[in-house]
C-alpha cells in the first residue's frame, strides 16, 4: 500500500511534463506543492473563517519567497464549502482526489470537521484543524493544532476557582456537541471539586440568539446570592455580540460576575464597543497582545498582506501558523510530501509559537500549548493576567467523561490507534469511538 | 558575524545606564512611586497602589486612571513612565508620566504595559470613588458612593464617616451609609441589618444572603427576615421586568416586520429579500459613523433619513428589476427574490466585508436608567421600543391620510376600477414597495444599536417577519403590531422557565395552532379589502 503510493504520485505526474522536460530539464523539480485551503468563503462561517484562507495564503507566500519547499514552489488551491457541512465533505473530495493537494487546512466548526473525517481517512489524506474543539476523536489523518477541552477550559476554571474564588457557575453556550460536551465536561470536573447542583447553572440557546434579556437578568439574580459568581460562556460566534452589549447595558461588572469566554477572541471584539466589559476574560493559547518579537513580526506581516493597520490577529491564525510551520519541518525531515512519511515524521516535530515558547506535535496528533488567560481592555484587546507556568499537552479523550477516560490515542508504531482502550488493553477501533461520541 | 549584537547589547547598556539619569534629573518624587508600581506580583503592586493614594501627589489621580486603563506604560530601553493617549493600531502617541508632556508616537513594541486584573481594578475603582466623594457635581458623588457599596473595608469607615457628616446631599449619605451598613454587617453586627431592610441593591442582597448562612443564629435570623420582605418587593419587580423586556422584544419584531406588512400585507408580494433590505439600513448606521467619525449620535439622527432612502431606492429597484414581472405569481416571486436576497449578501461580504462591522452607540443610548434599585431599563431598547411607536404612528398617518394611502388602498382593493379612475397604478405599486423597503431600513437603523450588522443580519429577521404579519393578520397594520408586542411578551414570558431554545419552539406552535383555528390571523381584513 505504501511504496505504491510513494511511486505513483510521481509517476502520474511525470507522464504531462515528459515533453517538457525535453526542452526544460529544470522544470520536472518545480512542479508546485499544492496546498488545499478548506474554508468557507460565504454564508454564517464567513466571519471567522476567510482570515484563516488569507493566513495561510499569507504562510504560503512568505514559503515561497524564502524559496518554497524542498526546492518547489508551494501553490494554494482555495475551494469555498459556502458553511455548508456536507458541502465541506464534497469539497475536501474535489481537493485530494481532483487537485491532489499534499495537505490541506481547513474547517472551523465541528460539524463540518466531522463531515470531512472520513473522506480525509479514505483517500489518505492530511488535515490541519486550527479552531479549540470538544475533544473525544482523534485521527489517523487530522492534526488537531486548537485546544482541546484540557488546554482551554480547564484551566480557565481552576484559574476562576483558586485565583478569584469564584463558587457559583453559569455554564451558557450555544446549543450545539461543542458546547454541550464542554459543559458536560465542566459540571462533572466542577462537581469532582465540590460544587453543589444548586450553584451550577446551564443555559443553552439557539444559533444566533440577539435577545439576552432575560438570560442577563436571570444570571444577575444568580450572582446575588452572596457567593461569588461566573459565567463560563461557550457562546458561539455571532450571538456574542448582543449578549456582551446586554451586559454592559444592564451594568453586570467584571469585578462582580466575570465572564469567562472560550469563543470570543479579538476578531469578534471587533463588532462591539468594548468600554462597558473591560474585565471580562477570555481563555486562549494566544492573545494579540502577547509580548514577543515573533508575534510583533507576525501582526507587521498580517497588517501588511491585508493592508489594513487596524487587522487583527487571533488563536485559530496562530494555530495555522504553528501548524503550517510544523508541516513544512516534517515535509523536510522526510524529505517528500507524500501523506504517509509526513505523517510520521511529524510526531515529535517542534516549532516555535508566538506566545515565545515551542509547539510540539504529540503522538495523539495534538499539540503542546502554553494556556493564557486575558481581560478585555477598552481598545479590543486582551491584557494577560494569568498563564501556565510550562505548556500543556492536549489530551483527544476527556479524563472527566464515562467512557472516555479509559481512552490513550498513539499514532505511533507499534500501537497506531486513535483509541487505545488502556482497561481492555485493546484498540477499540471505530466502535469505541462511536460509543464515546453517542454518550455526547 | 558575532561582533556586531555584542557591541549592539554594549551599546543598549550604556544607554540603560545613562537615560534614568537623564529622566531622575528632572524627578521630583513620582518616578520611584511608579517606579514601584511595576512590581512582579498583583499583591505588591496593590501596595504600590496604597502607597500612591497615601502621597497626596496631585498627579495620582491621573496615574490612577491611567493604570486602570491599561495605559500607563513603560518604555522598554529608557524604563521612563508613558500615559498612552490613544491605543489603537500599532504606533501609540504617548505623553510623560510624570511631566504629563506630550512626545508623539512610540510603537507598540517598544513599550512594556503595566498590566492589572480584576481584583486591582476593584481596588482602583474604590479608590476612584472615594475620591470621587469630593467632586461637586452630585450625580457623580451619587455614582461614587453607589461605587464603593460592598467595598468598604476597615480602613474605609472613619474617613467614609468624615465624609457623611459634611455632606448635604441626602442620598449620597444614605448610600454612604449603606455601604457603612454592608461592611458592619460583614463583621457580623445584627444592627446593621436594619439599616439594609428594604433595599433592592443587589450588592445588599448578596451580603444579607450570605449573612444569613453565618454561624451566629440571631443574625442569620435577622438577615433572613429581612430578605424575605426584599424578595416581595422584587416580585412585583420582576413581573414588570419581563413585561419590558417582552415588550422591547416586541418592538424588535413589529419595526422588522411593519415593512413587510406593506410590500406583503397590503401589496401582496411575497419579498424574501426583506431582510436584506433590513441590513441596508444596518450598514448604512455603519458607513453614517464612517463619514461623521467621533460623532455617533449625530451620525445616528442623519442615518434615519438616509437609511430609508437607501432602502427604498434598493427597493424600487428590485420592485422595476424583478418583481413586476413576476405580477400575480407568488411562487415564482418567492423564489425570485430569495435569489435576490443571497446576492445582496454576497455583495456586501465582497464588497464591505464578510466580517460584522462595529457600529459605536451614542453616549445617550447607552446604560440604563433606574427605576429603582431592583429595576432598570436598558436605554437602547427603550429608544427602540419608542422609535417603533414613532414609525407605526407614522406610518398609520401615511396610510390613512395621505393621497398615497388613499391610492395604495384604491389599488390594491381593485386594481382595474382605480385605474380607470385615473390612478396610475404602476406608480403607486413603485410608491408603496419603495415605502416598504424604506421602512425595513428604517428597522435596521434602529437593529444596528441591538444586534450584529453583518452579511447575515437580514436572514435572521425575514422568518420572524412573515411570522408576525400572518399571525396579526395579512393587511392589517394594527394586526401587526398587536401580533409583535404579543409574541414579544409571550416568548419572554415564557423564556425563563423554558429555555430559550424551547420558548421559541413553543411561540411557533402555538402559532400553528392559532393560525389553524383563525387562518386570517388575529385582525382578518373585511369587506371589500378581504377578496382584494
Amino acid at each position: 500500500m505504501i511504496p505504491s503510493s510513494v511511486t505513483r504520485t510521481p509517476r502520474w505526474l511525470a507522464v504531462p511534463l515528459l515533453g517538457a522536460a525535453v526542452a526544460t530539464p529544470a522544470l520536472a523539480q518545480e512542479d508546485p506543492i499544492k496546498v488545499g485551503i478548506l474554508h468557507s468563503l460565504s454564508g454564517t462561517m464567513a466571519i471567522s473563517e476567510t482570515v484563516l484562507k488569507d493566513t495561510v495564503e499569507m504562510l504560503i507566500e512568505q514559503q515561497n519567497a524564502d524559496g518554497g519547499l524542498l526546492g518547489r514552489e508551494l501553490e494554494a488551491v482555495v475551494v469555498d464549502p459556502a458553511s455548508d457541512w456536507p458541502l465541506f465533505a464534497e469539497k475536501a473530495r474535489e481537493l485530494l482526489a481532483q487537485e491532489e493537494v499534499d495537505v490541506i487546512f481547513g474547517n472551523w466548526t465541528s460539524v463540518s470537521r466531522k463531515s470531512v473525517l472520513p473522506v480525509v481517512e479514505e483517500l489518505n489524506g492530511l488535515l490541519f484543524y486550527p479552531v479549540q474543539y470538544e475533544g473525544e476523536e482523534s485521527s489517523e489523518n487530522v492534526f488537531y493544532t486548537g485546544a482541546a477541552p484540557n488546554q482551554q477550559a480547564i484551566p480557565a476554571v481552576d484559574y476562576l476557582m483558586n485565583n478569584v474564588g469564584v463558587e457559583r457557575w453559569v455554564l451558557a453556550g450555544t446549543d450545539y456537541v461543542y458546547p454541550r460536551t464542554t459543559n458536560k465536561i465542566l459540571e462533572a470536573y466542577l462537581k469532582g471539586h465540590g460544587v453543589s447542583d444548586a450553584d451550577i447553572m446551564v443555559n443553552y440557546t439557539p444559533f444566533g440568539h440577539s435577545d439576552w434579556q432575560n438570560i442577563v437578568s436571570e444570571i444577575k439574580a444568580f450572582g446575588s446570592e452572596g457567593k461569588k459568581t461566573a459565567v463560563v460562556s461557550t457562546i458561539n460566534g455571532d450571538a456574542n455580540v448582543p449578549f456582551y452589549r446586554e451586559l454592559g447595558n444592564q451594568g453586570i461588572d467584571a469585578a462582580d460576575i466575570p465572564v469567562v469566554a472560550f469563543s470570543v477572541g479579538e476578531q469578534e471584539l471587533t463588532g462591539i464597543d468594548t468600554a462597558p466589559l473591560v474585565g471580562h476574560l477570555a481563555a486562549w493559547n494566544y492573545f494579540m497582545s502577547v509580548d514577543t518579537d515573533a508575534n510583533y513580526d507576525f501582526i507587521d506581516a498580517w497588517i501588511e498582506y491585508t493592508g489594513d493597520e487596524m487587522a487583527v490577529t487571533n488563536d485559530p491564525m496562530e494555530a495555522h501558523y504553528i501548524g503550517f510551520n510544523m508541516w513544512t519541518e516534517a515535509v523536510r525531515k522526510a524529505g517528500t510530501t507524500e501523506v504517509d512519511a509526513v505523517k510520521d515524521a511529524i510526531i515529535g516535530v517542534s516549532v516555535p509559537n508566538l506566545s515565545g515558547g515551542y509547539a510540539a506535535m504529540m503522538p495523539n496528533h495534538h499539540i503542546t500549548k502554553p494556556v493564557l488567560i486575558g481581560e478585555i481592555q477598552d481598545n479590543g484587546q486582551f491584557s494577560i493576567v494569568w498563564e501556565t507556568p510550562s505548556t500543556v499537552a492536549g489530551d483527544a479523550w476527556s479524563d472527566y467523561l464515562e467512557g472516555s477516560r479509559d481512552l490513550i490515542s498513539d499514532w505511533r508504531k507499534p500501537m497506531e490507534c486513535g483509541n487505545y482502550n488502556v482497561v481492555k488493553g485493546s484498540c477499540g477501533g471505530s466502535e469505541a469511538q462511536e460509543e464515546a461520541t453517542a454518550e455526547e | 558575524m558575532k561582533i556586531p549584537p555584542c557591541l549592539g547589547r554594549m551599546l543598549a547598556l550604556c544607554l540603560l545606564a545613562w537615560l534614568p539619569l537623564a529622566v531622575s534629573a528632572q524627578d521630583d518624587g513620582g518616578q520611584p512611586l511608579l517606579e514601584s508600581l511595576d512590581a512582579a506580583s498583583y499583591a505588591q503592586m496593590g501596595e504600590a497602589i496604597e502607597a500612591i493614594i497615601e502621597s497626596g501627589d496631585e498627579r495620582s489621580r491621573g496615574w490612577l486612571e491611567a493604570l486602570l486603563g491599561g495605559k500607563l506604560q513603560r518604555h522598554k530601553e529608557t524604563g521612563r513612565f508613558v500615559v498612552v493617549l490613544e491605543n489603537r493600531g500599532r504606533d501609540w502617541p504617548v505623553a510623560d508620566a510624570l511631566t504629563g508632556e506630550a512626545f508623539g508616537e512610540m510603537s507598540r513594541r517598544d513599550l512594556d504595559r503595566l498590566g492589572i486584573n480584576n481584583a486591582l481594578r476593584g481596588q482602583l475603582q474604590s479608590a476612584l470613588a472615594v475620591l470621587d466623594l469630593h467632586v461637586p457635581d452630585t450625580r457623580d458623588r451619587r455614582e461614587a458612593a453607589r461605587a464603593l457599596l460592598g467595598d468598604v473595608d476597615a480602613s474605609l469607615v472613619e474617613p467614609l464617616e468624615a465624609v457623611i457628616s459634611g455632606e448635604e446631599d441626602a442620598e449620597v449619605r444614605r448610600l454612604l451609609e449603606q455601604g457603612l451598613a454592608i461592611h458592619r454587617l460583614e463583621q457580623g453586627s445584627v444592627e446593621a441589618v436594619a439599616s439594609l431592610e428594604g433595599s433592592l441593591n443587589s450588592r445588599v442582597r448578596a451580603a444579607l444572603n450570605s449573612a444569613a448562612r453565618s454561624d451566629d443564629p440571631a443574625l442569620a435570623e435577622a438577615a433572613s427576615s429581612a430578605l424575605a420582605d426584599i424578595e416581595q418587593k422584587m416580585k412585583l419587580n420582576r413581573g414588570l421586568e419581563t413585561l419590558y423586556f417582552g415588550l422591547s422584544l416586541g418592538s424588535v419584531l413589529v419595526l422588522a416586520a411593519i415593512g413587510l406588512a406593506i410590500t406583503f400585507g397590503v401589496m401582496g408580494v411575497i419579498n424574501m429579500a426583506h431582510g436584506e433590505l433590513i441590513m441596508l439600513g444596518a450598514y448604512t448606521t455603519w458607513a453614517m459613523q464612517q463619514l461623521l467619525p467621533g460623532q455617533p449620535g449625530l451620525a445616528m439622527v442623519l442615518s434615519i433619513p438616509a437609511g430609508f432612502l437607501v432602502a427604498a431606492l434598493a427597493g424600487i429597484a428590485i420592485e422595476r428589476g424583478v418583481i413586476q414581472f413576476l405580477k400575480g405569481r407568488p411562487l415564482e416571486t418567492l423564489l425570485a427574490t430569495f435569489g435576490v436576497s443571497l446576492i445582496l449578501q454576497q455583495l456586501v461580504r465582497t464588497v464591505i466585508s464578510p466580517l460584522n462591522r462595529t457600529v459605536v452607540t451614542p453616549e445617550w443610548m447607552s446604560g440604563s436608567i433606574m427605576i429603582n434599585e431592583g429595576l432598570s431599563l436598558t436605554l437602547n431598547r427603550l429608544y427602540v421600543l419608542g422609535f417603533a411607536l414613532v414609525v407605526f404612528a407614522g406610518l398609520m398617518l401615511v396610510m390613512r391620510r395621505t393621497r398615497l394611502g388613499l391610492e395604495v388602498r384604491a389599488v390594491t382593493q381593485n386594481r382595474a376600477m382605480a385605474r380607470s379612475m385615473g390612478i396610475r397604478a404602476t406608480r403607486v405599486d413603485i410608491m408603496t414597495f419603495a415605502l416598504g423597503s424604506g421602512v425595513a431600513g428604517l428597522a435596521g437603523v434602529a437593529l444596528s444599536q441591538l444586534t450584529n450588522v453583518g452579511p447575515n443580519l437580514g436572514q435572521n429577521y425575514i422568518i420572524d417577519s412573515f411570522m408576525v404579519v400572518v399571525f396579526g393578520g395579512v393587511g392589517n397594520l394594527w394586526g401587526t403590531l398587536v401580533a409583535g408586542l404579543s409574541l414579544g411578551v409571550i416568548n419572554q414570558v415564557l423564556e425563563p422557565w423554558a429555555g430559550a431554545v424551547l420558548a421559541k419552539i413553543l411561540v411557533l406552535v402555538f402559532i400553528i395552532l392559532f393560525i389553524q383555528k383563525r387562518p386570517r390571523g388575529l385582525f382578518p381584513q373585511k369587506g371589500r379589502a378581504a377578496e382584494g
